[in-house]
């Protein structure tokens, strides 16, 4: 890939200096990073948990509300972070819906594994719809730095499931 | 500031001094804005340091051989150097450590444990570094010597109303504050500050890890009673630091850390200190490290520290203006007298977020609260800042290239 030389973005804008970085920020990332899907307190919650980036200041807090026979009714989350941060929990919330713990943590591994290396070598089973969801994600492997800001959310959801109550993604 | 000599400043030329400037960072020129974090090494400090290892080098103080005397040697030149540096009135008033973060535990565990009263108060501010707010959080956890904050205006600088308050009982024993912030840039009024806090019986430590690499330093005229900074920050390595006190200071102190070379003599049953500076220097010094950091003050010293004074003031201004320019960024710190370090908030983005753009167009900035978490609070920005910082070696084309670079990364987050 080339540096960008200037130009027009298929959205309209002009841009130069960083379309090659329209990879790690896809369309949908800005989306869910401006418009957080699920951003809200679930006064109800059955499950809450805090995660932490003490590096950088992101902060999120996570409310499940559970079904009767144990799955993930309700997730929802509030607090603050970079659009990566933001984007990643806002997708997670979507994804978890309707999901019991044990699915819930395993599309977590899967995603963590997504983020760290870009691929993700069993995602043909179950959970492939929702890996799919996640892949606008898998371009921080190739930002080291920025892989904890994906994973933030996904190590809370971990943190509210076994009632261990805080994360951090140092 | 008096009779500024017309000097030719010629960054052009200061820039082929430094290898690492002539590498290209994703096919294009580096631009590295984050001397405030670590500012990069001249030839001059690199060949210093190997020609040390390759020619002298051996252990310091003890050995009666050549190799350990040329070693004894070159260390204690470093030492004198810094004395000239920061104009000391004794070379024994400098204490090497390995960063302003260590010189500053050393005069909260030694000064503020053995020589401050128990009921005596530290008065810090909203501007400081965390490594000028928890030692002395941990020294009043410890002894309960109560910390008092200073505030900081809405332009960035220090409440002097605020300070003259919070010394009025004449219960502070010590002030510490920045010479220079390391987020709004702001350079504080040490003479003034100074001056009160001795009219109440307070002494005076400043972090000066700032300060000391952008303006000429004379700790007699400022007339505190320590001054810390960093030999990395000032174009030398890591692992040196300096710790400069006034010898009554030094000489009524426990030390620090115990080991050898600072002790004159140890039976099981006692031991006796070492003179200072010795005292407060356990263990093999950072030999190498002080023969960089020697080659850091020569080098600046030679550009001359009032000539990057004027360099950087002139850049100041250009940044000042430029910055401003630029929509939806929200400059930390207007201080009247600051020097160049710009934190700055965007409108559309996150300062994070930021920093991967500007890293793409070859631009390395620092993103965050650059260890100053309660500052950040201060002013409302949890998310903390994006933060450019400037060497003598910054040129207004990069400041130029900077605010196209968030400019165009504003609208990419729009």
């Amino acid at each position: 890939m080339t540096p960008g030389t200037g130009g027009v973005h298929p959205s309209g804008r002009t841009t130069g200096l960083f379309d090659d970085l329209r990879d790690l920020y896809q369309e949908v990332i800005l989306d869910h990073g401006r418009k957080p899907r699920n951003f809200r307190r679930l006064e109800d919650a059955d499950a809450t948990s805090r995660g932490d980036n003490p590096m950088c200041g992101d902060r999120i807090e996570l409310f499940l509300k559970m079904t009767p026979d144990g799955h993930i009714a309700d997730a929802a989350f509030q607090g603050r972070g970079c659009a990566i941060s933001t984007a990643s929990a806002s997708l997670m919330t979507e994804t978890v819906k309707g999901k019991t713990p044990e699915q819930a943590k395993e599309l977590g591994a899967k995603f963590r594994e997504l983020a760290m290396t870009g691929a993700c070598p069993d995602c043909g089973g179950d959970l492939s719809d929702e890996m799919e969801r996640l892949t606008p994600l898998s371009g921080v492997h190739e930002f080291p730095s920025r892989v904890k800001c994906a994973t933030l959310a996904w190590h809370t959801l971990n943190a509210a499931l076994d009632g261990t109550k805080e994360a951090s993604s140092e | 500031m008096d009779a500024i000599p017309a000097v030719t400043f010629d960054v052009a030329r200061i820039r082929q001094d430094f290898p690492i400037l002539s590498q290209t960072h994703r096919g294009r020129p580096l631009v590295f804005l984050d001397s405030g974090a670590s500012a990069q090494k001249p030839r001059a400090v690199i060949e210093a340091m190997v020609r040390c290892m390759e020619t002298a080098y051996a252990n310091v103080h003890r050995g009666a051989y050549r190799l350990s005397e040329l070693a004894t040697d070159s260390y204690e030149a470093a030492r004198a150097a810094t004395a000239r540096f920061l104009n000391a009135a004794d070379p024994r008033e400098i204490v090497f450590t390995r960063n302003s973060t260590e010189a500053m535990n050393l005069v909260a565990h030694s000064w503020g444990r053995g020589v401050m009263k128990p009921g005596q108060a530290v008065l810090i501010s909203e501007l400081e570094h965390h490594a000028n707010i928890v030692p002395w959080q941990m020294l009043r956890d410890d002894k309960g010597n109560e910390l008092r904050v200073c505030r900081v205006t809405d332009s960035g600088e220090l409440d002097m109303e605020d300070l003259a308050r919070k010394l009025a009982d004449g219960k502070v024993g010590l002030v510490a504050v920045a010479h220079m912030s390391n987020v709004l840039g702001t350079v504080t009024p040490v003479e003034r500050i100074v001056a009160l806090a001795h009219a109440h019986g307070a002494k005076v430590l400043l972090d000066g890890s700032q300060a000391a690499v952008h303006r000429r330093v004379d700790v007699q005229a400022i007339g505190c009673d320590f001054y810390c900074f960093t030999g990395h920050k000032l174009y030398g390595p890591t692992g040196i630091g300096v710790l400069w006190a006034r010898l009554e200071h030094l000489d009524r102190m426990p030390p620090f850390l115990g080991g050898g070379d600072m002790i004159s003599s140890v039976t099981f049953e006692k031991t006796e200190w070492a003179p200072v500076p010795a005292k407060f220097e356990a263990g093999t010094p950072p030999i190498i490290e002080a023969v960089g950091l020697h080659a850091a003050i020569d080098y600046v010293t030679a550009i001359g520290m009032t000539a990057i004074e004027t360099h950087e003031r002139a850049l100041v201004d250009h940044a000042m203006g430029r910055l401003s320019e630029v929509p939806g960024l929200t400059l930390l710190g207007r201080a009247q007298d600051r020097g160049g370090v710009f934190a700055f908030a965007l409108d559309t983005a996150h300062p994070h977020d930021l920093a991967t753009l500007l890293d793409r167009a070859g631009i390395a900035v620092r993103a965050g609260r650059h260890c100053a978490e309660p500052l950040h609070a201060r002013f409302g920005l949890e998310n903390g800042t994006t933060r450019a910082s400037f060497g003598l070696y910054t040129t207004k084309e990069e400041v130029d290239l900077l605010a196209r670079a968030v400019t165009e990364a504003r609208e990419f987050f729009k």
